[in-house]
């Protein structure tokens, strides 16, 4: 669970995570908005359909992917968040394109 | 500011990773008068210690201490050469005749170098309790990030745990923003004095010592510190709700917890430096692979060098002396001719490079990670991405498989997106434990690119060349 | 320990599988292989097994082979991850189909039905996820593939339980006569046996050179990529006509793209460097034929290091200069299937001196220079 510092400044950004509205701050990374959001999890395993959680926040550990404006396996941890953005849990394995 | 200027094919030198190590040689390299790309992932320079150090709306210098604002110095040096620093741009691929393939904004590209340095730094060393896939739990270093870059503490109830001087680091800086720690579980093992206590010495000269020692005290002044911590696993419906670890022999005590934020070390981030195939050897000392170098940060690769934590791992400092080291063979070998006082006398570099160096032994033993917290047991999960867990691993090497590529093809672990960042050196250690020979025999994964996913779209989209179409065997 | 009545050189597939044969016949053996078992092409190719698009001399040994991979399970304990889903050649115009209808007369015409061509309405039941430009396709039916290590290991193991002998890490450096037997040397000693066999994929041209009957034997490096794992799409394995592809989704979801484009292979270092450009090829072929892969993710690429001969058929049979050597090499990128028959070939030569699969179009004899005058 993270709260931002007062010096952070305000989330001006709207965002939408599993279509609910969420604040985010303008350079944070997806990851980041998603945590200080409180979201649990931000995406299920391909093999168990485990919850998992950003880990290493630097883009080394892939378990911060989300879908992002229909795309998914996009690393959240190296995104920055822009004002907009659709961000989706990601479910087990990708959903095929349509 | 004017736009970015347009992306080139070639240059005379292409770094990869704007840490110190990177930041200082690309500064070098332009400054001789060199083309240079510097390519990093994240969206400002700093790499992971300097994390946003340009930007970060932590101001009040207190709070992430000198040291961290220190690299701002080297991101203005950058930012006032020609060199053409490229932000968010991902490396997935490096060819050993120097062609870069690299990720920027969806879109790939080949780049061709005459010479590159990798400076890709280092990466938290992965630390297999059970259930540590639980969400709440992090790394230090990640935890780190969120306050650099995003200005974000934890609330609720925090535990760090592990070992070593960043989880110290991180304990001082959140107690200056007003964070709220609930303990610090040290796992240093206790038997470390002992085999630390030689080089203390050396550790006492060393400018780290009394800036240590400081921080060490005045976290330790404010934190509840719960020492020689022997056993730990994290507990949780689908999230983390519970730390239960004990002391000594010591039976367990559960401690509710939010996040808990690990840690025991860094490692060196080997897997582009290995996908060209520079050779690496096992480091007992450090417990993971360095690569072969020489006092240059050259490699039996022609033309490719490796600056800074990922040459081996001696901090933030060593990184920016090492990356000028690897400047300026660079310079020597394509501008023997340069301007000598736009070069940093070399004499000098590598007696910085000593001072920093020094007490790094001790450093090493007295934060030597435990064998506990190496080699997992059990159900414990040693590949994430995979769901591979450490019974399984030590139930293959009896089937025959004898080191970490055989392995792959029968668990599928070091094949997730990660490519063994987070298990790479758990596998190796357990295959050489269940086989009773040394990790350097065991090997490590054949590491390839890309090193990091690549979109079949952004594949698709490279373009063609004439060589290639007509280079097809009917298989 | 007793000698070996044979040695094997090169701990592949398809030494393995005479190791295997050997060893099923009460032949003592032992496999000399100098990195590890499985370690070159035999253990990172595309897995295909298949029958489909083989050249006509070796449709009768790939028939033959099919079945011993339908009962895989009690050749070896071991059920390779062999999946058998079909194998489908698509064609993407009509000139593509006529040239398969004309491929499948031929198969017919020795003999041989494996091979059927099928209409675009029974494509899209076979791959919904096929692009609706393609016309038709050839489908082999009871074609499919396996895990390509575990395979090779899986023989191994099994010829070990009969007694075959397997040492690794260990590399032949010289070959010669002494008195009635073939002299090893190795990197860790000298071996000998009356017999010995060239199994030494990539380096079995420098073997058959020690012997006296240079092969101009090509080093390739086939280059295959994964994506992440993707919802469940395609059952058979797919093959393309008129562009090189092979095209497989495993049921872990993970899809693994082949087709022939190459790296460059350092044979002495067991180094490849891969050709993105050429990768980039694939990825078109793949974006071309299969819109739901437009969002897939590549996460590995890599190339082993093959043997090709100029004629792209493997090299079968008795050494023509040498009294007691067999070769099995030179699978140029499709050996993988006809593994485990091509093994008991050997095994069958070796003990009776005959067989009755056709090999004569593999015969070594094909590359021998004619004798200068």
């Amino acid at each position: 669970m993270f709260q931002r510092l007062p010096d952070a400044g305000d989330a001006t950004l709207s965002i939408t995570v599993d279509g609910k509205p969420v604040k985010a701050r303008a350079g944070d990374t997806v990851a980041a908005t998603l945590l200080a959001a409180g979201i649990d999890h931000c995406r299920t395993t391909p093999v168990s359909g485990a919850p998992r959680a950003p880990y290493c926040m630097m883009g080394v550990c892939f378990e911060c992917l989300v879908v992002i404006d229909g795309v998914g396996n996009r690393q959240g941890c190296l995104i920055p968040v822009r004002d907009g953005m659709a961000v989706e849990t990601q479910h087990g394995k990708r959903e095929l394109e349509r | 500011m004017s736009g970015a200027p347009e992306l080139r094919d070639s240059y005379d030198v292409a770094i990869i990773g704007a840490g110190p190590a990177g930041m200082a040689a690309a500064t070098i390299c332009a400054g001789a008068g060199l083309s240079t790309v510097l390519f990093d992932e994240q969206p400002a320079p700093g790499g992971q210690i300097y994390r946003a150090v340009g930007e970060t709306p932590v101001r009040r210098p207190a709070v992430l201490g000198n040291d961290y604002w220190y690299g701002e110095r080297l991101v203005h040096a950058l930012r006032a050469s020609a060199a053409h620093h490229v932000p968010g741009a991902t490396v997935w691929s490096l060819s050993r005749d120097r062609e870069i393939g690299v990720s920027i904004d969806g879109a790939a590209r080949l780049v061709q170098a005459r010479r590159v340095i990798i400076a890709t730094g280092a990466l938290e060393r992965p630390f297999p309790i059970p259930s540590w896939t639980l969400p709440g739990v992090m790394t230090a270093g990640a935890a780190q990030i969120l306050l650099k870059s995003s200005g974000m503490i934890p609330h609720g109830r925090t535990v760090l745990a592990g070992s070593g001087p960043l989880l110290w680091l991180l304990a001082w800086q959140y107690l200056n923003a007003g964070a709220k720690l609930d303990a610090i579980l040290d796992t240093t093992p206790r038997a470390n004095r002992k085999t630390a206590w030689p080089h203390a010495a050396a550790f006492l000269l060393s400018p780290y010592f009394r800036k240590g020692l400081r921080l060490l005290l005045s976290v330790r002044r404010r934190v509840r510190v719960i020492a020689d911590v022997s056993d730990l696993r994290a507990e949780g419906d689908g999230k983390l709700q519970t730390i239960v670890y004990r002391v000594g022999d010591g039976a367990e005590t559960r401690l509710p917890a939010d996040t808990l934020l690990l840690h025991q070390g860094v490692v060196p981030n080997v897997n582009l430096a290995m996908s060209v195939g520079i050779e690496h050897r096992w480091d007992e000392e450090q417990l993971c692979w360095t690569p072969v170098v020489d006092g240059f940060g050259g490699t039996a690769v022609d033309g490719i060098a490796i600056a800074g934590d990922g040459a081996g791992i001696a901090g933030a400092w060593a990184a920016e002396e090492r990356g000028k080291l690897a400047a300026l063979a660079a310079v020597r070998a394509l501008k023997p001719d340069a301007r000598r006082d736009l070069l940093p006398d070399e004499a000098r570099v590598r007696l910085a490079l000593a001072q920093v160096e020094r007490g790094r032994l001790f450093l090493d033993r007295l934060y030597r990670p435990a064998d506990r917290f190496r080699l997992p047991e059990g159900d414990t999960l040693v590949c994430r991405c995979e769901e591979v867990s450490a019974r399984q691993v030590v139930e293959t090497v009896a089937l025959g498989c004898t080191g970490p590529n055989q392995m792959k093809s029968f668990l599928r672990c070091g094949m997730g997106p990660c490519q063994g960042r987070l298990c790479g050196l758990t596998v190796t250690e357990l295959i050489a434990r269940a086989r009773g020979v040394s990790p350097a025999e065991v090997g490590h994964y054949r590491l390839r690119p890309p090193v990091k996913p690549i979109t079949l779209g952004e594949l698709a989209a490279l373009p063609k060349s004439e060589v290639a179409i007509k280079a097809v065997v009917r298989g | 320990m007793t000698a070996p009545d044979v040695i094997v050189i090169g701990g592949g597939l398809h030494g393995c599988s005479t190791a295997l044969h050997l060893a099923r016949r009460g032949i003592r053996v032992l496999v000399i292989e100098k990195d590890h078992v499985g370690r070159h092409a035999s253990g990172v190719n595309a897995g295909g097994v298949r029958r489909l698009g083989r050249h006509p001399a070796e449709i009768p040994l790939s028939v033959a082979s099919m079945e011993l991979w339908h009962a895989i399970h009690d050749l070896v304990d071991d059920d390779c991850g062999f999946e058998s889903h079909g194998q489908v050649k698509v064609a993407e115009s009509d000139a593509e189909f006529d040239t398969l209808r004309r491929r499948v007369e031929e198969v017919r015409t020795l003999g041989f039905t494996h091979e059927e061509l099928i209409g675009q309405d029974e494509l899209r039941d076979l791959v919904p996820a096929i692009s609706p430009h393609c016309v038709g396709a050839i489908v082999c039916r009871r074609d499919g593939a396996a895990l390509p290590f575990r395979t090779t290991l899986a023989f191994k193991r099994k010829a070990e339980s009969l007694g075959a002998r397997f040492i690794e890490g260990t590399r032949v450096i010289g070959l010669s006569r002494a008195s009635n037997a073939w002299r090893i040397e190795t990197t860790d000693g000298a071996h000998e046996a009356p017999r010995i066999v060239n199994t030494a994929g990539a380096w079995a041209h420098q073997v058959a050179a020690q012997l006296g009957e240079p092969v101009p034997l090509e080093v390739i490096a086939p280059m295959l990529m994964i994506s992440a794992p993707m919802a469940p799409f395609l059952q058979p394995v797919l093959g393309a006509t008129g562009r090189p592809l092979s095209f497989k989704q495993f049921t872990n979801g993970t899809v693994l793209i082949g087709g022939g484009h190459r790296g460059r292979p350092d044979p002495e270092t067991n180094w490849t460097d891969l050709d993105f450009t050429a990768l980039a090829i694939s990825a078109r072929t793949v974006w071309d034929l299969f819109p739901v892969m437009r969002g897939a993710q590549i996460v590995r690429a890599w190339a082993g290091i093959e043997a090709r001969m100029p004629d792209d058929i493997p090299v079968i049979g008795r050494s023509r200069t040498s009294e007691n050597v067999w070769h099995a090499f030179g699978f140029s990128a499709h050996g993988f299937q006809l593994g485990p028959v091509v093994g008991a070939i050997i095994a069958e030569l070796i003990a009776t001196g005959h067989t009755n699969l056709p090999i004569a179009p593999f015969d070594i004899a094909r590359f021998a220079r004619p004798s200068s005058s």
